[in-house]
């Protein structure tokens, strides 16, 4: 099948690349982008690894085709930091443990960063249902939602100042 | 209790500070790389094709079509894999199990693979093999497997460890028995006896990661394998020995390890990989689906147990028995045998009977999982517990404390205890904030106790010290959970300099002799024991070059806090050299600095622990949920606090998925059903609370440092701690495992 | 295969008219991509609805509702108004699976996909939505139970798309509610569910109307059910055989996530707890 030719930006960055129509966003990013920070766990929408946003909604790169973001913006975790600086959800997770073998962490710190995004100042219950979609096996959530809990406070106190 | 001395009074300048973790910055920006993650130029994309049968005769496999198909390279079956093996009937099993030899032994064996430019034409490739199939009988259930009426997977095994010694097929593949006394004896002394029969289902490790390799191969037998694995060392040995190459030829470095569980210590498919890159004289990538990880890697078993305890009305047990049965999938293993041998150890008990048996099936080859196989013998003997305190009146934990395991007692599966941590963490449990929290309407708590033996194995370590004074420490076991920091953490100790002065390095196999897998909750225990004494290697060496320096004789130098010092009144002008001095100097001194350890690090401790569940249960829909969680355990010494709490708490939820929702679900037909992350459920965020932790420090006396292993205990007790808990919130005792909705919920039925 | 993004709905009715071969219409994918992935379909054409700006339209009024079919289920949480006109029908479309389906899925490609699982369907029928559907014939409204034949299986022609879902004016003192049942909290597929739609009047009943999913090939409506509360204030009498009404309408089967007798069980207690759910939401007090 002939290839479809995408102009997309990625983490601010413009970007182009020719893929099949059926190749998902996550192939796209990992195989010919060489962003690897988005992981395949299931390749099916139920493990959250692969997690980026598209135009600022959270969503999973393995359930959108590659041609499907044409003129889109997507983030990946090798976005989160800004100017060499760790975002604070970054540093909270070193900080608390929050990750044992790190390979849902990139999927994890996408989806609370949209979470904060939109909801600065979580319960433990939104924080847990919001991140539901993000598998661990590794640390049972507990390190994970207090690095959250500990970012989104770091966040709304640089807000105010 | 009273602790060895030597221990309680140690001082320590680092360890067990909570430090960032080296790594950490690669893992948060996404720049670690995985098993996947790893691309050669000209690289090829294999596949595997897998059988779609629980049984069959391979009759043929026709691959003409697919071989003409462009941008195919190389295709392989079984007949491409000559028997190396030496008649190694463990490693023929490997070797079968990673491509079919004639049969398909279970649902998603391999029985063929590509390798082509790309996933599409690697899949399509896969499509054109036409394999024709003679279903056979087929038999997935452990208890229907053991009857002699069942189909046989294996026609040469003969169940080993019963006399006489059987002359027909069978699928048992061992029986093996652990103990002491006289249970009779034991059991007629008692005032109550209680027995009962429980069945767990089949669970995966469920790492998130898939298993994933970069293979290359050349004509001349020399090839490199870049792979997720919790042992490359291991992997280099089985590659080698699987493909008759020369171990010295295969260079096998760890990528980051996304997960493993005990999942990730065996080969599955990186042989196949190896032999495609031959074949393509081409890099080969191969990655697993989420659905190849269920059907052809290494569950943990199903089982069925029947456990019998008696004790007097004064609450001590007189005897305790157990028959534990364990399906190994399709070919032999040693997990019977580790029920057995863990059923009882928490316990000190005067006549004790365990009998394990081993039983094949139409279902993946089983590998370990956390405490292979002590959980499962623990939710029926900890259940019976509960059960047993019920009868008498009793507090189960005062009942459990009545009868704990100290130092001397005589462990069930054998040795004399040393300093054990079970009293402690049930006293610990006993007096905890949360058994004084109020339950409400429908909820329910239940505690219990869970026990693993660690290991050591052979260890091999290089400290380096850098003309800037930079240490790096470069060690062979995989990191699966942060033990880097904690590697760091000990040589920083014993050198006595900064944390951020070490830097660890994970070594492939050309840098290093050989090194165990990281399993049996060794790494940090081993490595960290290699790293003290390749840290007391290099401070040997810098003593020498400190007395070198100052025309002294070396005896009289003394090496403390990161400086060596020059002993003696006759010697006190001179001042102290510091490792940064001494570093700079080597260049002049002798050349660079080093120390090097090879250690089979025995003496690991086993490692204890008690566990506090509160559940509430919808008794309309048999809805259960966790609402608290405490676990309780005895790390030794705890290099880095908070990642032993994290061993602690992942080893918690993942017990309780098993507990509650995971298994593994076989048709009529013999096939996986729930081969997905949708119906295989693992605990999500929303359906956990903070899972609480207390960590004891009982030093075992054969580590420098105290340390016992910790990764594993954890997934012990939940099963039965949430039986418990389910039995004391809506009074129904559960016997089969998971305790899914629909099961409580015709408990709650049955039981009105 | 093929991958189009037509910007009018004329444009895609015709592309799919003409489409010889397998022809998909993508909203958010979360069905269609997991599909492909897992080799149960290979289209030949993928036809992208989500760059036609009239089907991503989201319109809120008491006296209708207008969703289009290329607005993902988090828009619907987002919108307050429609979270108190229709809080059964947000919470239904809410239930899609996780944060990051969400922002992609869509209620109209939900009831397309036509699993008996589903969460919004019972909800919509609950509510009365009709499904606009666009053709090469031109337009036509049905209600959306009538769109789901069998599992997998719509009434829709080849050539033929659902542009959006339509919501009824909204009388009075109603409310809606949508309940299933799922083993773990989140990431689940229902296993039983139940939907219910109802009106009160001086704090009874008036009108209702009780839809079961996960337990037939499509979702059930119930009569018997509605029937049992109207007229009532739902006092035990009547939740009962509101529940009896709910477990004999239900024809389920025995798979990987329910069996037949816990799915008959738990409908008859979902039931009872949505029309309580709706009938205090809708002010009423027992």
């Amino acid at each position: 099948m002939s290839g479809v030719t995408v102009s997309a930006k990625v983490n601010g960055d413009a970007v182009q690349y020719v893929c099949p129509p059926n190749e998902s966003l996550m192939d796209v990013l990992r195989n010919r982008l060489n962003l690897t920070g988005v992981k395949e766990g299931c390749g099916t929408g139920d493990c959250g690894a692969c997690s980026v946003t598209l135009d600022d909604r959270l969503v999973c790169s393995c359930l959108v085709l590659g041609a499907e973001a044409e003129g889109r913006s997507i983030g990946t975790v090798e976005g989160i930091s800004q100017d060499g600086e760790l975002h604070p959800l970054q540093t909270a997770f070193i900080d608390h443990a929050a990750l044992q073998c790190g390979i849902c962490t990139p999927g994890f710190l996408v989806a609370a960063k949209s979470l904060l995004g939109r909801n600065p100042n979580p319960s433990e219950e939104e924080i847990r249902y919001a991140l539901a979609g993000n598998l661990c096996r590794c640390t049972g959530y507990d390190k994970i939602v207090r690095a959250v809990q500990s970012a989104a406070k770091v966040m709304r106190k640089q807000k105010k100042s | 209790m009273p602790y060895e001395t030597d221990y309680t009074n140690q001082k320590f300048s680092v360890i067990g500070n909570r430090v960032n973790r080296p790594d950490g910055v690669d893992k948060v920006t996404g720049r670690a790389r995985y098993g996947a993650d790893a691309s050669a130029a000209g690289q090829l994309v294999g596949k595997i094709l897998r059988s779609p049968h629980a049984h069959a005769l391979i009759k043929k496999i026709d691959t003409s079509k697919a071989e003409k198909l462009p941008g195919v390279k190389a295709i392989v079956t079984g007949d491409d894999f000559p028997d190396f093996t030496g008649g190694n009937r463990s490693l023929m099993d490997t070797l079968e199990n990673c491509m079919a030899r004639g049969r398909a032994l279970y649902d998603g064996h391999a029985v063929a693979a590509v390798a082509a430019v790309d996933a599409q034409t690697a899949n399509e490739a896969l499509k054109l093999i036409k394999v024709t199939y003679k279903k056979l009988p087929h038999v997935t259930d452990v208890d229907e497997a053991m009857k002699p009426s069942a189909p046989v997977v294996h026609d040469w095994i003969r169940t080993a460890g019963i006399e006489p010694a059987p002359t027909t097929a069978s699928n048992i593949s061992q029986r093996n028995e652990f103990g002491h006394g006289d249970i009779d004896v034991g059991f007629a002394e008692a005032d109550v006896i209680i027995e009962k029969t429980f069945k767990t289902e089949q669970t995966h490790q469920g790492y998130i990661e898939p298993h994933a390799c970069l293979a290359t191969l050349g004509p001349d037998g020399s090839g490199e394998l870049w792979v997720t694995t919790q042992g490359h060392f291991t992997f280099r040995n089985m590659c080698a020995s699987l493909l008759g190459l020369d171990v010295a030829k295969l260079k096998v470095t760890s990528s980051e390890i996304g997960g493993g569980f005990g999942g990730k210590t065996h080969v599955w498919m990186e042989p196949v990989a190896l032999q495609l890159a031959r074949k393509s004289n081409r890099p080969v990538k191969l990655v697993m689906t989420r659905e190849e990880v269920f059907k052809a890697t290494g569950p943990t078993s199903s089982t069925s147990v029947d456990v019998k305890i008696g004790a007097k009305k004064n609450g001590r047990i007189t005897a305790a028995s157990a028959e534990l049965r364990y399906q190994s999938g399709a070919f032999p293993g040693m997990w019977g045998m580790l029920g057995a041998m863990t059923s009882f150890a928490c316990y000190d008990l005067k006549h004790v009977k365990s009998v394990g048996y081993d039983v094949l099936c139409n279902r993946p080859k089983v590998a370990a999982y956390r405490a292979p196989s002590a959980p499962m013998a623990a939710f029926g003997v900890e259940s019976v517990i509960d059960l047993l305190a019920a009868e008498l009146k009793m507090d189960p934990v005062e009942f459990r404390i009545k009868n704990a395991a100290k130092k001397g007692t005589r462990a069930s599966y054998g040795p004399i205890y040393g300093p054990i941590g079970i009293g402690p963490t049930l006293e610990a449990v006993k007096n905890h904030p949360h058994m004084k929290k109020r339950l409400g309407k429908n909820q329910g708590r239940g505690v219990a106790c869970g026990f693993w033996f660690n290991f050591g194995g052979q260890t091999c370590t290089d400290l380096n010290i850098g003309i800037d004074g930079s240490v790096n420490l470069t060690v062979g076991t995989v990191d699966v959970g942060g033990s880097r920091a904690s590697l760091a953490l000990i040589a920083a100790e014993e050198l006595g300099v900064d944390y951020d002065q070490v830097r660890v390095t994970i070594g492939d196999t050309s840098s290093l002799g050989h090194n165990d897998t990281t399993e049996g909750s060794r790494g940090t225990f081993s490595s960290g024991m290699a790293t003290i004494f390749a840290a007391r290697n290099a401070i040997d060496v810098m003593k020498q070059r400190a007395a070198d320096t100052w025309g002294i004789p070396v005896e009289q130098v003394v090496w403390e806090e990161g400086v060596a010092r020059a002993k003696g009144r006759q010697n006190s002008n001179l001042p102290p050299l510091s490792l940064k001095e001494i570093a700079a100097k080597s260049p002049r001194t002798g050349g660079p600095i080093a120390g090097h350890n090879e250690v089979v690090a025995d003496g690991a401790g086993v490692s204890f622990a008690s566990h506090i569940c509160d559940v509430e249960v919808d008794p309309e829909t048999g809805s259960t949920r966790v609402i608290r969680y405490t676990v309780v355990q005895d790390a030794g010494k705890a290099i880095h606090p908070d990642y032993v709490e994290g061993q602690f708490q992942g080893g918690a939820a993942q017990g309780i998925g098993w507990a509650l929702n995971e298994e593994y679900i076989y048709g009529e037909d013999g096939t996986l059903q729930n081969a997905g992350f949708l119906d295989y459920r693992i605990p999500v965020c929303s359906d956990l609370p903070f899972i609480d932790t207390e960590i004891l420090e009982i030093p075992n006396p054969n580590h420098p440092y105290g340390v016992r292993g910790v990764g594993e205990t954890s997934i012990v007790p939940p099963l039965a701690a949430i039986g418990n808990a389910v039995s004391n919130a809506v009074g129904v005792r559960m016997t089969h495992v998971p305790m899914s909705p629909p099961r409580i919920l015709k408990a709650i039925e049955d039981a009105q | 295969m093929r991958f189009e993004s037509p910007t009018t709905t004329k444009a895609a009715a015709s592309m799919l008219a003409s489409e010889s071969g397998a022809a998909h219409v993508l909203a958010g994918g979360t069905d269609l991509l997991v599909r492909m992935k897992m080799g149960m379909v290979e289209p030949d054409l993928v036809l992208d609805i989500k760059r036609i700006e009239s089907m991503k339209v989201l319109k809120v009024a008491a006296g209708g509702v207008h969703i289009g079919g290329a607005v993902p289920a988090v828009e619907l949480g987002e919108s307050e108004r429609l979270r108190s006109l229709w809080p059964g029908v947000v919470e239904a479309a809410n239930l899609i699976g996780s944060d990051q389906i969400q922002g992609r899925c869509t209620v109209v490609g939900n009831l397309c996909n036509a699993s008996p699982a589903a969460d919004s369907v019972p909800a919509l029928i609950a509510a009365g939505a009709k499904a606009l559907i666009v053709g090469p014939k031109g337009k036509r409204r049905v209600g959306v139970e009538k769109v789901v034949l069998g599992p997998g299986k719509t009434s829709l022609g080849r050539d033929e798309f659902i542009e959006a879902v339509v919501l009824p004016a909204r009388a009075g003192k109603s409310a809606d509610a949508y309940l299933r049942f799922t083993p773990r909290t989140e990431m689940d597929i229902a296993v039983v569910s139940a939907a219910v739609n109802l009106t009160l009047s001086r704090g009874v009943v008036t009108a209702a109307k009780v839809v079961l999913g996960a337990v037939a090939p499509t979702a059930v409506v119930v009569p018997a059910a509605a029937r049992a509360i109207i007229g009532t204030k739902l006092d035990d009498a009547a939740l009962e055989k509101m529940a009896k009404a709910c477990r004999a309408a239900c024809n389920p089967i025995d798979d990987k996530r329910g069996t037949v007798e816990y799915r008959t069980k738990v409908a008859g207690v979902l039931g009872r707890r949505a029309a309580l759910v709706a009938f205090e939401r809708a002010g009423g007090s027992k």
